[in-house]
């Protein structure tokens, strides 16, 4: 399409109904009370001008542009801060308010650039446009240096990587302040000085990359004229036209219109109809897409022997024969069972499908797994228990009705941001916040935002802690005893057992390192304080107790009501943009697409007569299983598609020696990523900007995803995959991905109506999507859980058996930070490295102190698998005695420290636990690139 | 394998830990449908041959559990 231009209403809409009438230039137009004139006039087809004014920021009226009249009042009031009245007539053009106007442009002009010829706003300046709009011809004034004391010398702040700040041409509108404040949430940005000396500034004499500034981007959006503008456009100047798509990073799924200069991407806009972020964004999404053509991408496919070899590069056709009978071979010699593969959850539903369909139909296994093993498997698990369903239970707008809001091992800022701040505008109207986490993450203590309780637990005792929450429910009569005996089951016998006294919060107390007082006041105030909803992140799920702690929240929600509405319920934050889709797609082991067991004949009847081909009843190898039968010898190859399991997954060792134990291993990815080091083919995959299909976010939307370029390495993945199936003798092939949906629609009553048409005309849709829901379902379980009636899960507390030990006396705890993303593969080729370079061990002044460690120190960092070296950061926001770090980069190899520790239900990893020591080693001579973990010899 | 357990006696033990609270008979019947629900074939013949060879390191609703797998699925 061409260049898509997102009308702006001037002023946010209100809810409610249109009850409100007035006259606007004659026209008659219904609107919600609270509706301002602006607003109004536009919704009447009547674009009032204006500068300071835009649809996601409350009215400020500074520019006085806007000005109408409006019978039975006095003078000429700014249309967007004035509210509708019924009855009321509007006029908004006539020859005083012309004048009015032309009289504050002059003003405006006259202290601004005339170089609109050379400007990069030319052609999307609100300024310009106005200047047109109001008829200017003159400025009387003069401009510049003859109109006196001026704006124009004021130097450009060129400091961020992504974007300008040239004062000289900024009219102080305060947009971008505001932007920061309503939209983002940072309170980064503000106007410094008065009078004629105000000017926007981040923070107090700082740049723009010094300041507080997340480079979110909601500045650089909301502003008018040039002064804040993306470097991109500065460098290829103005997109002409616009593709719809989603974003590649987190599970909140942002909506963006990629705009293009001809076959060029110029920048990522996000989307103000986008279902997921109405319009913001966060650094990774706004930005960080200069990966897709970073020269590290690999576009042509290789294959080697031995992984000795270097690599050969190959025709498609050589890539795909020498796949093929590669795993032919390996099944004739060591059986049906010794292959499978790995999805990933940063590829399409459909490339996902496309895989689990060629294990399960062709290779003739259910010997397929998901990277969601390492990060969310326990959702799956816990909330199918409870509910009936794997998946959150609300839509991002939920959280607008929340009054309590529990945020649970989940860190949004940095994970989620965009969500996060959603959050946080919902916090700041007054709801209260419960933060149990061991970190003092940012949400606890932030501009405008503070946690009424942070349960600062110890690594490991979620479970002790979510129990005793729940006994204070039920021990001080907070139950929602209508809500439990119409929609629940077995709260019996779960009532019996949680009122024990081991789960009091002053038993518990001992164990967490949480006061008694606190758990229980943090309890009464989620039972007790209105729309109470859960949120969480893998700091609930990547513990050896995941999956019952996520039964845990859910019978907590269960027990006080808190499911089946807006405001409520229990939400998974998705690490990866399409971790819920992935998982959807029968990427388990144990499940066929939309969570049905193998085992379920009918649902595998269904299978078997569309694929022609039967389908295993017993579950595969999940990824763990599959490095243990490497090892022990019956799994000989392995495809992983789009994941670099050799950094994400624990124990680093054992996953080298289980790669290394491979006679095949084919990879999918965009870049020789640490796990291509141990394949034998590498099948070049494609981006985000490639791609032909959908994603599912966290809140079960399925968003489109739209190429805007032709796959980079000539084919798309799912394409490959067909031509494996079909080099393997079984005979797959599809004409586009929006078929594979239409197989996904067909075979999946929880897709039943999906389809790329039908997403087109709504734009997203959340699953369940059939004949009772044609449109999807926001919020799941209103009326009944899916399973029938909620069930109560007993959650017996046990301790993890890694614990910290005179030889390894620290917890260290791992996560993820704002400006990278997962292993850091895409973020690591971007300029998204200013902000965070290497990764860093976060440890407390005391632990610091006693080692000698000071800021900046390299140190070494052991567990009983592995040791590392990287550099410490002094940081109270843990407690004393843990520490923390990130895995973004393989050079400090987080995980060669992480355990084969995991979760009784699933094998997810516990990430969240790793007993350590740390030692303050000499700076290293050689240059820091060439540091390398330490994987072998482990101090066992 | 962690420090000469087998992945899968581990699992099994850990699986036990979760539900030690129940009666044995019980226990052992969740552990077995959780090990037929998730666990590959090769798992629960492991388990199964592991407990067959006398081992002690299993608990023992474990070992009960490794018994009712030897019953179809």
């Amino acid at each position: 399409m061409s260049l898509l231009k997102e009308p702006d209403f001037g002023t946010p809409a209100r809810s409610g109904e249109a009850t409100t009438s007035l006259t606007i230039d004659g026209v008659t137009v219904q609107v919600p009370p609270g509706t301002s004139v602006m607003r109004a006039a536009k919704e009447a087809g009547v674009d009032v001008p204006k500068l300071c004014a835009t649809d996601n920021l409350e009215a400020f009226g500074s520019c006085r542009l806007c000005v109408v009249e409006i019978d039975g009042v006095k003078g000429t009031p700014a249309s967007c801060t004035t509210p509708c009245r019924d009855g009321m007539v509007v006029r908004t053009q006539n020859e005083r308010l012309g004048k009015l106007r032309r009289g504050v442009m002059e003003l405006y002009i006259s202290d601004h650039p005339l170089d609109c010829l050379t400007c990069s706003a030319n052609g999307d300046c609100e300024l310009q446009d106005m200047a047109g709009v109001t008829g200017l011809r003159e400025v009387r004034y003069g401009s510049g240096v003859e109109a006196g004391a001026n704006h124009m010398d004021l130097p450009t702040d060129s400091s961020n990587p992504y974007f300008d700040f040239e004062a000289s041409k900024c009219i102080a509108c305060s947009r971008c302040v505001r932007a920061c404040d309503e939209v983002q949430g940072t309170l980064a940005l503000t106007i410094e000085g008065r009078g004629f000396d105000s000017k926007v500034a981040a923070g107090a004499g700082v740049s723009f990359f010094e300041s507080d500034c997340v480079s979110c981007g909601a500045c650089v959006q909301a502003c008018p004229t040039a002064t804040l503008q993306e470097k991109s456009v500065v460098e290829l100047g103005m997109p002409t036209r616009t593709v719809l798509t989603t974003c590649a990073y987190c599970g909140v799924g942002c909506s963006f219109k990629a705009e293009l200069r001809g076959d060029e991407l110029v920048r990522m806009v996000p989307y103000k109809n986008g279902g997921a972020n109405e319009g913001h964004s966060c650094v990774k999404g706004r930005f960080a897409f200069g990966y897709a053509s970073h020269p590290d991408r690999v576009l042509e496919p290789m294959v080697r022997n031995t992984i000795s070899e270097p690599w050969r590069k190959v025709s498609w056709e050589e890539a795909i024969s020498f796949t093929a009978s590669r795993l032919r071979e390996i099944q004739a010699a060591h059986g049906q069972g010794s292959i499978g593969a790995i999805t990933s959850s940063r590829t399409t539903n459909e490339e996902v499908y496309a895989v689990q369909k060629l294990v399960r139909a062709v290779f003739g296994s259910n010997n397929v797994d998901t990277c969601a093993r390492v990060c969310h498997s326990p959702t799956g698990y816990g909330l199918k228990q409870t509910f009936g369903e794997s998946a959150g239970t609300q839509d991002f707008r939920s959280v607008d009705e929340s009054d309590v809001i529990l945020v649970i091992g989940s860190n949004p800022t940095d994970a989620h941001p965009v969500f996060a701040s959603r959050m946080k505008q919902r916090i700041r109207q007054g709801a209260q916040l419960i933060v149990i986490d061991p970190r003092r993450i940012d949400l606890v203590r932030s501009p405008h935002i503070e946690a009424a309780y942070h349960l600062e637990l110890s690594p490991g005792t979620n479970v002790a802690i979510i129990n005793a929450l729940a006994h204070v429910v039920v021990t001080e009569g907070l139950v929602d005893r209508e809500f439990v005996a119409s929609r629940c089951e077995d709260f019996e016998a779960w009532e019996t057992f949680i009122a024990q006294p081991e789960h009091s919060p002053e038993a518990v107390a001992e164990i967490a390192g949480v006061p008694a007082e606190k758990i229980r006041e943090a309890a009464r105030l989620y039972a007790t304080g209105g729309n109470a909803a859960i949120y969480y992140g893998l700091g609930v799920t990547e513990h050896s107790q995941g999956s019952t702690m996520v039964m845990g929240m859910a019978n907590l929600a269960m027990a006080t009501g808190n499911i089946g509405r807006a405001g409520v319920g229990v939400n998974p934050m998705r690490g990866q943009n399409n971790v819920q889709g992935s998982c959807d797609m029968g990427s388990f082991p144990h499940e066929l697409p939309g969570y049905r067991h193998v085992s379920n004949e009918d649902v595998r009847d269904i299978y078997e007569k569309l694929w022609g081909t039967p389908i295993l009843n017993e579950p595969g190898l999940r990824i763990p299983n599959m490095f243990d039968a490497a090892i022990e010898g019956s799994f000989k190859a392995l495809f992983v598609q789009g994941e670099d399991i050799a950094q994400s997954d624990p124990n680093t060792q054992h996953v080298f020696a289980a790669l290394g134990a491979l006679e095949l291993l084919v990879v999918q990815d965009l870049f020789v990523n640490e796990t291509a080091k141990f394949a034998h083919v590498l099948l070049p995959g494609t981006s985000f900007l490639e791609k032909d299909g959908t994603f599912t976010n966290a809140e079960r939307r399925i968003n489109r995803v739209r190429p805007i370029m032709a796959p980079r390495t000539g084919k798309q993945e799912w394409e490959i995959i067909c031509e494996i199936a079909q080099a393997m003798g079984y005979p797959m092939h599809y004409d586009s991905a929006a078929q594979i949906m239409d197989e996904i629609a067909l075979t999946t009553p929880t897709f039943m109506g999906v389809s790329f048409d039908k997403l087109d005309e709504l734009g997203s849709i959340q699953w369940p999507c059939n004949l009772e829901h044609p449109s999807g379902t926001p919020i799941m379980h209103e009326d009944e859980f899916t399973r029938g009636k909620g069930r109560f899960m007993e959650t017996v507390y046990v301790a993890t058996s890694e614990r910290s030990t005179r030889k390894f006396p620290l917890i260290l705890t791992t996560g993820r930070i704002l400006s990278q993303y997962n292993v850091g593969a895409q973020t690591r080729r971007t300029a998204n490295v200013a902000w965070h370079a290497e990764d860093v061990l976060e440890i407390h002044p005391h632990d610091a102190e006693v080692r000698g460690i000071t800021h900046g120190d390299m140190v070494a960092l052991s567990s009983r698998v592995g040791r590392t070296e990287l550099r410490a950061t002094i940081s109270d926001r843990m407690p004393v005695g843990v520490c923390y770090t990130t895995f973004h980069h393989p050079v400090s190899g987080a995980n060669v420290v992480t355990t084969e520790n995991s979760d009784w239900a699933t094998n997810c990893p516990e990430y969240k636990v790793t007993a350590v020591q740390v030692d303050l080693i000499p700076e290293p001579v050689a240059d820091e690139s060439t540091r390398e973990p330490v994987v072998a010899g482990g101090n066992r | 394998m962690s420090g000469g357990v087998p992945s899968y006696v581990r699992l099994a033990n850990e699986i036990a830990a979760q539900f030690a609270h129940r009666p044995p008979a019980d226990a052992a019947t969740a552990i077995a449908n959780h090990m037929k629900a998730v666990w590959d074939p090769r798992m629960k013949q492991a388990l199964i041959a592991h407990v067959a060879s006398g081992a002690t390191d299993l608990d023992p609703a474990a070992a009960l559990a490794a018994q009712q797998l030897r019953a179809p699925a």
